[in-house]
């Protein structure tokens, strides 16, 4: 009975931890689309401006990356240790 | 069905023990190990095939294509870190053939280095001591004081924001390459079981056989190892290039200025 409990709260624990994943979506949705803007005014500056965009993408990535490790120790870490105690 | 059963998203697996004992654990050859070895020779043979029998006037075209790299490297850090960091292309470039080798190895099905946190652990911690270092040359007591910036009060979160910044280099590279290899596995393992679900009906070894595994990961594939691999490598290389020219100007700056005080000292004793 533990186990099921233990092994169901992390499986939901990691589902609810990749809702972190929201943000970069919607931050990195916006990125994009003021570098596509920019592209669009400006053509010559495609190459710097693409750059740029990947690199601030990768910055505005990290919270979501976070969430994916918590969701990870959750689902591979926690369970193991806990069951490993009862 | 039996796919799912056989599906194993595992860390990377432990070769063989050595009976060195380190902190009270013993030292363990892991995957991620001999494969960071494998593109380390790889790269090195690499290195070595293109820069062999080079001429001045290039005759081979593995000598113009060793010149490309060396100059792209070259251009790539002057743009970024400024002229006088021009020495730092080798170690930048080495960082980002590592990176992106090691990533890419996931394409022969391999355990791809970077989808281990120990791997990138090690380069973001050699990434941090360069940035500690450039910032201490401006002085101890600068590097100590510039922590009280600008109030005292914010002294604790200053300390976190700067070991933030490994922490934060190591958990992107590795939760991107890492999401990409838990993402691939779940997808042969789905193409397997639709394929044995979908042609149960063919005879013998056939209504085994995954066809759907054949060309369709190929999709999946080019973003999540391709694509994914080299971003990373870019931008882990873009980063360490980023913090190393900010820390050195901190440096530098923390360092004009202790001369200045110096000199008015000089002038004010004068007078």
């Amino acid at each position: 009975m533990e186990r099921a409990i233990i092994l169901a709260a992390s499986a939901v624990g990691a589902g609810l931890a990749m809702i972190a994943g929201i943000g970069p979506g919607i931050g990195e949705g916006y990125a994009v689309g003021k570098a596509c803007e920019a592209i669009g005014r400006q053509p010559e500056c495609k190459s710097s401006v693409t750059s740029t965009m990947l690199l601030g993408c990768a910055v505005a990535e990290t919270t979501g990356i976070y969430g994916f490790i918590v969701a990870l120790l959750l689902m591979f870490v926690t369970p193991n240790m806990f069951i490993g105690k009862l | 069905m039996n796919a799912i059963e056989n599906l194993n998203i595992t860390g990377a697996k432990i070769l063989f023990e050595t009976p060195i004992v380190l902190f009270g654990q013993k030292l363990v050859i892991t995957e991620s190990q001999v494969n960071s070895w494998i593109v380390i020779l790889f790269v090195a043979i690499l290195c070595k095939v293109l820069t062999h029998n080079m001429k001045i006037r290039p005759e081979s075209r593995r000598q113009i294509i060793a010149e490309f790299i060396v100059e792209k490297a070259t251009n790539f850090v002057k743009s970024n870190m400024g002229e006088r960091f021009a020495g730092f292309a080798p170690f930048i470039a080495a960082l980002m053939a590592l990176s992106a080798f090691s990533s890419l190895l996931s394409i022969f099905g391999m355990f791809s280095p970077t989808s281990d946190l120990n791997t990138i652990a090690g380069w973001a911690v050699v990434v941090f001591v360069m940035i500690t270092y450039y910032k201490l040359k401006g002085g101890l007591g600068g590097y100590l004081k510039s922590f009280t910036q600008p109030i005292f009060v914010l002294t604790p979160f200053n300390i976190i924001s700067e070991l933030a910044t490994p922490i934060s280099m190591m958990f992107r590279h590795f939760g991107n390459i890492c999401s990409g290899s838990v993402i691939m596995t779940l997808v042969y393992a789905a193409l397997s079981t639709l394929s044995a679900v979908l042609f149960r009906w063919m005879p013998g070894a056939l209504a085994q056989f995954p066809f759907f595994q054949i060309g369709v990961p190929v999709v999946f594939s080019l973003y999540f190892d391709i694509f994914g691999s080299l971003l990373q490598a870019f931008i882990f290389a873009m980063l360490t290039m980023m913090y190393i020219s900010s820390a050195a100007e901190d440096g530098e700056a923390a360092r004009a200025e202790r001369k200045l005080r110096k000199q008015n000292k000089h002038r004010k004793q004068e007078e």
